[in-house]
Order: C-alpha cells, then structure tokens, then sequence
C-alpha cells in the first residue's frame, strides 16, 4: 500500500462519517424556550413583526394541528418525535431580520464562507467567469442576508426572506400563502403553517426574465432547534426564474427536525425551475444522531401553459419523507419531476412526486434515480393522476433503482389513475446492480475501487444532473461520490 | 518482464480449477501469442494476471518485473502497467468514452505520483491516438462502449492501450468481430507500440491477426497449461492441422 494511500485510510477511519459540513459555530443566540403552545406561536410572530392576520392563520394552523395525526405510510421507522422537546425560534443575537452585508456579524459571514456559499457581492462579481447567484441565507430560524437585492429590484423582481415581504408586501403574500399548500394539508405542513419562522419569498413581474439564479442557503446550527421555513415563489404571467435551494447541519448525536413547506405558483406562459441540492447531516455510521426530513413541496401550474419542473439531488439526512409535485391546472401546462437520491449507512428515503393533470392538454415527466448502499431503504413513491376533464394528460415515469452491495434495499410504489380516457401514461422501471465486470473492467483500468463506483453512478445519474444549473452539477457529482464513500468492502 | 511459475488458479465461489500448473515467461519487448481451443483458460488467465477477485491462485506465483503482483488489486496492477483488452469489453452506461480515459489516465498518474493532466494535453493526446485509430470524434462523445458495434469496441480498447501506454499488454481475441481494414488498423496500433521496454501477450485463434503482428513466440494453452511453445512457425502449423495432434501428444 503505497503511504498516500495509507494516509488517506487512517485519516478516514477517523472522521468515519465523512460529513465535511458537519463544523459547529458558538454564535450567541436569541432562543425561545422548548416546546409549542400558543403562547410560543405568539412570541414567533412577535419576533417577526408579523400583521395580526398572519398571527390568526399561524394560531388557526396550531389548533388543527392538535387534531391531527403523524402519517405513519411511508416505509421510514424512527422513534417518535416529542414535539415538546424541540425550540421552534432560534436566531442568531441581534438579528431580527436580514441587513445589509457590512452589518452581517462576521462570525456567520465566515460560517457561509466556510461552506463555500459566496455572500459578499463585490467577492462574486470580482470572479469574472463566475455567473452571478443571489443568495438568501437563512441560519436556524432567521434570514441573515440576501444578496444582490438592489439589482434584482431594477428588474422588478422581489426576492427577500419570507418576513420581510410580509412587512414589506403584505398584499402578495397575503393573496398566495396557503393557496397551494393548504394549512390544513398534511401534519408537518400544518405544524409548519403554525410555526415557520424564515424562508425566502420570491415574485417576478409578468414579462421578466429574472436576471440571475436565486438561491437559498439552509443553514440548521443550534442543538435541539427544529427548522420550519416557508418559501413562496410566485412567476406572473410569462415570467421565469431558476431557484436553488442548498442545506447543511452540524454533526451531532441526536436527531434534528425539518420540516418545510415550499409553494410555487406558475401564472400563464410563465415557469419556474426549482433545483434543490439536500445534503443535511445524515447521521453516523450506526445511525446515530441525523435530520429527520418531513418536506411538503408543491407547485400550481396555475395559468395556461405553465411550466414547473422540480430537480433534486438528495444526499444528506437520516430520514427524507418528501414528495415535490405539480397540479397541472392550466390547460396545455407541464409538469416535471428529476430526482437523485442516494442512500447509505443507516439512511431512510422515502421520496418522490405527484403529478396531479385537471388541465386540457397537460403534460409530465418523472425521471426517478434512487441508488442505495450500505443498509439504506431507498423507496421511490409516485403519483399520477388524471381527473375525468383532463383531455390529453401524458406522462412518462422513468423510475431506476441502482443497488449496492446486499444489504440495502429498493422499492417502488407508483400509484397511476386516468379517470379520462384519453390519458396516456407510460411507466418503466429498473433495478440493477453494479455488475461485477463494470467495476472490474473499471479497476483494470487503474480506477480504484471508490473512484470506479462514483463514476459509474454518476453515469447511471446523468440524464439528472443534466437538468441542473452548472454550479450545481459540478457540486452534486462530488457530492453523489462522497456520500458512497465506505460503501463498498 | 513476466514470469508465470506452477500456476494453479480456481474458481473462487465453486472450486473449480481452470489453471492447473501453467508456466510462461514473456520478456520485455516481446511478443507472444497464446492460442488453444475454446474454454482450455486463455481468457481465465487474463483475468487472473489482472487480478479478478472471481479466481483464487491456489499455488505458483505471477511475477512481474520480478515482483509477486498476487497480493495487488487490480487498479494497482494496472497503474503498475499492466492493460488487459478484454474479449468482451463492458458497456458503462452514462460515462461518455472521453470522460472514461480521463479518469483512467489521471488515476493512474496520481497512483505514480504524477501530476493530472491539463486538459488541453489531454485532448491533444486523445485527438491523435484516435485519429490514429480511426476513430471518430462523436464516438468519444458517447457512453462508453454503449451501442458500439463490436468492430468500434474493439478499437475503442486499443485506443485506452495506446493511451495508458501500459507495459505489458494483454490483448484477448482483439481480431474477433473486426473487418479487414480494421483489423489492419488495430495491428498498426499495437505495432505501434511494441518497444524493447513493452512486452505483449496475444491471444488468438487465428494466424491472420499472426500476419500482421508477428510473434516472437508462440504458445498452446490446453485445459489450464502450456502444452507446446514456438517459434511463429508453430502458429502456421495449427492453421495447417489444428489441435488435435498436440492434444494427443500432451495427453
Ligand atoms: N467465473 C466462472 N464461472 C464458471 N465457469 C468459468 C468461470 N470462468 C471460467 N470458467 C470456465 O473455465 C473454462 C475456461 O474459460 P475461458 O473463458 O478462460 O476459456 P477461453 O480459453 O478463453 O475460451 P474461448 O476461446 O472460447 O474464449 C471454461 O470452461 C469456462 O466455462
Ligand atoms: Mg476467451
């Protein structure tokens, strides 16, 4: 073995997990006591300055959040989640909402940069071939910066965390919170509606092209803290934006709740491009400690010949129980649905779409690519439907499940109804392995063995990583190889 | 450069033993040819000499250079220099071609302790060998091996040989499923390589491919051993005669 090698194994045995975001920051922090009630509900709205009618929707989300159960269908098991035991508002001291760059504690400028997320614009604009990225960077509870927001303003494009546009623009959010998720959808999305604490809003003008790539950047530091954001992304008639979205949480032994809500709401001719590069910490080696992922993404092709499309590249947390889908309501709109999720160690996904037709002319695309490894569960869960006055509803699910090693598992559940006649759905699935002779012709060709199994997995991941901006692909192939890493021998 | 001594290989899963008491010595800059009727090892050895972890070496010893290479993985033999082009090469869907040989070329520089190599080189050094070749840009373009006809596949390993520049090269039946002109072109390359410190081992069954690399030695592999060494004149014997008399005299 030659000392590089050698090196690089114990430096490895070390840091078993590999998971490089994993750094903690002592930043001082203003924290609401543990637990939910009313009283804490208040106290979030209070924070945020919010107008009393946000403050009733949150209150009325709690009370029928009360009533309701914790799903209990998706192939995921985790002990259950004591919902007293976790702060629902934490925010770095001093912030109440995002400022200007030169105000940013530099402590949490460094936390961003240590992440590689670049949030001082001179920084951006000085690397010449770099195209430019409008960052949201929400740390635990609070938005702390947006960048680039003078210049999408030019544009008219509004792009701000989700508790300044309630100040600021009360009217839109008004008019299109709620509307496509609903309060009352699902468990987490409810407990979400009751206390989401930041996230990003985003509206472009009808007729704009928005001018760059808007990103947000999820950051989960305090222990116990769960993290609810909300984000709302709104593309008026003829409009269009591309949005990332990226995570990370420290390193630590007991498990972290994050439960999100994102609406996209799609007006005629307009479409959004929603790529989102998870990669929250996944837990160790014996499945200790990790976030549990409870998402309740979708998107409402609203107007007529809209345009969704979901892309995700799914890495990181302990349990993923999340489904980003479309209701194709405009007549002749598109839905689209590209995914990634890799698996390993003692990680649980159970993830994938709905595409919901009601619309003249509607049409869907699923390209599904789940790899597990380790002792992982990898479920893929989809839904296509087509209600009695969807003439002409198409969709094609590509669902490929990629296994390796034997102690992992895959599953596919589609569920398809065309209740008009006219509907075409087409579905195709596979399962293989990593066969035996690509890994060896690989290795006879000096691959190693960690090298060749990235490789080949990116290969089989291509026709996704295709749909994502630049930046992001490059990121998610690294990240693709080192989520396998250990997976093998 | 190679010395196989009493090798004696399995099956790993089953038992099976496929060498049994195999010995050769190829040296450097030569070329040798390995024929023998179907199923009696050849493939089995090359996949043993790269280290496949399929076969179990129950006794005798691979020494390459003088060194025992058993206890090396495969991707360490390789960067070490040895290259096998397979009979069946292997479709890795996704991957396009010039990716592929990037990945190889600079796994094996930084196995050596080289430097990667800057794209520009790299693209200078795959242009030639492919114009060389004959093959076309677009192919490099495609996932490797994915939908190439047999005769592309062929070439396509050829073309990784002529690029890892590997020291000893092990070319299992690369003649099968090539037309004339291809054929032609394939045996320029590897002449093309054959230098005093590069050794090669061909493995055929027919003396047309024979024609066109000329091998220094000639040897007949029957049930898991060498059961007669030559000169190339022996090749043209079994064109004339086939196997049977050999097998007689062996057994
Ligand atoms: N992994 C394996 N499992 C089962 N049998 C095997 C395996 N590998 C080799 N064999 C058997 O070993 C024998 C030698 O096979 P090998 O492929 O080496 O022959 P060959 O000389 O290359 O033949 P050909 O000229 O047809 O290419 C055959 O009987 C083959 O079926
Ligand atoms: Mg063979």
């Amino acid at each position: 073995m030659p000392a590089v090698q050698e090196t690089i194994d114990q430096v490895r045995q070390i840091d078993v997990d590999q998971y490089k975001y994993g750094f903690e920051t002592t930043i001082e922090m203003d924290k609401a006591p543990k637990g939910l009630s009313e009283d804490i509900i208040r106290l979030i709205s209070e924070k945020k300055n919010e107008p009393e009618w946000m403050l009733e929707w949150r209150l009325e989300a709690y009370r029928r959040w009360l009533t309701m159960d914790e799903p209990s269908w998706a192939r995921v098991r985790y002990p259950k989640i004591d919902f007293n035991e976790i702060h629902y508002y934490a925010a770095p001291k001093g912030t109440t909402g995002p400022k200007s760059l030169d105000e940013v504690d530099p402590e949490l400028l460094k936390v961003y940069e240590k992440l590689g997320i670049p949030l001082k614009e001179q920084e951006i604009l000085a690397g010449v071939e770099k195209t430019k990225i409008a960052v949201d960077a929400v740390f635990d509870s609070v938005s702390v910066v947006t960048t680039f927001k003078e210049e999408l303003k030019k544009a008219g494009v509004i792009f701000m965390s989700i508790s300044e546009a309630m100040r600021e623009h009360p009217d839109l959010v008004r008019k299109y919170l709620g509307t496509v998720v609903p309060q009352s959808d699902n468990f987490y999305a409810t407990l979400n509606s009751a206390v989401f604490t930041d996230g990003s809003f985003v509206y472009v003008p009808k007729g704009v092209r928005c001018p760059m790539e808007l990103s947000t950047y999820f950051r989960i530091n305090e222990r116990n803290t769960g993290q609810f954001e909300r984000t709302l992304i709104i593309a008026d008639e003829g409009a269009y934006v591309s949005y990332l979205e990226g995570c990370t949480a420290p390193q630590r032994d007991e498990n972290q709740l994050h439960a999100a809500v994102v609406e996209l709401i799609a007006l005629d001719d307009a479409e959004i491009k929603y790529s989102t590069v998870q990669n929250w910490y996944p837990g160790d080696k014996h499945g200790k400690g990790g976030i549990y992922n409870f998402v309740t993404k979708r998107g409402d092709c609203r107007g007529k010949n809209s345009k969704i499309s979901w892309t995700q590249v799914e890495t990181g947390s302990a349990i993923t129980w999340k489904y980003p889908s479309c209701i194709l309501r405009g007549d002749g709109s598109r839905g689209e649905f590209y995914s990634i999720a890799v698996s390993n160690g003692h990680q649980q996904v159970d993830s994938g779409t709905k595409m919901i037709h009601l619309g003249k002319n509607t049409s869907s695309r699923i390209i599904s690519k789940g790899i597990a490894a380790g002792v992982s569960d990898n479920t893929y869960r989809g839904q296509v439907s087509a209600h009695r006055k969807a003439e002409n509803a198409r969709n094609f699910t590509q669902c490929d499940s990629l296994l390796i090693g034997d102690k992992c598992g895959a599953h596919t559940v589609p569920y398809i109804e065309a209740k008009n006649s006219t509907a075409q759905f087409e579905h195709e699935a596979t399962t293989s392995k990593i066969s035996e002779d690509q890994l060896f012709y690989c290795l006879q060709r000096g691959i190693p063995e960690e090298q060749a199994i990235a490789l080949i997995v990116n290969g089989f991941v291509k026709e996704v990583i295709q749909e994502l901006p630049m930046e992001f692909a490059v990121e998610a192939q690294k990240l693709i190889g080192i989520s396998l890493e250990g997976s093998v021998g | 450069m190679l010395e196989i001594k009493n090798l004696h290989a399995r099956i790993a899963e089953d038992g099976t033993e496929i060498i049994r008491g195999l010995d050769l010595t190829v040296k450097a800059g030569e070329v040798a040819a390995i024929m023998g009727p179907n199923g009696s090892g050849k493939s089995t050895l090359s996949y043993i000499l790269s280290g496949r972890e399929d076969y179990e070496v129950t006794e005798g010893d691979i020494l390459y250079n003088g060194e025992s290479i058993l206890e090396l993985d495969p991707s360490e033999r390789a960067a070490k220099g040895i290259f096998l082009a397979f009979q069946y090469p292997v479709e890795i869907p996704g991957v396009a071609t010039m990716q592929f040989l990037k990945v190889a070329m600079n796994e094996q520089r930084k196995y050596r302790g080289e430097d990667e190599l800057t794209t520009p080189e790299f693209m200078r050094r795959v242009k030639e060998a492919a114009a060389e070749l004959k093959i076309a840009p677009e192919m490099l373009r495609r996932p490797l091996n994915v939908g190439f006809s047999g005769g592309e596949k062929k070439r396509a390993e050829i073309l990784q040989m002529a690029l890892l520049e590997p020291k000893l090269c092990v070319l299992d039946e690369t003649d099968s499923g090539l037309d004339i002109d291809a054929l032609k072109v394939v045996a320029d390359g590897v002449n093309a390589l054959r230098s005093p410190d590069r050794a090669v081992v061909v493995i055929t069954h027919y003396q047309r491919l024979l024609d066109y690399i000329v091998p220094d030695t000639v040897h007949v592999l029957y049930k898991g051993q060498i059961v007669k060494s030559g000169d190339k004149t022996l090749a043209h014997e079994l064109e004339a005669k086939g196997y049977a008399d050999i097998i007689e005299a062996a057994a």
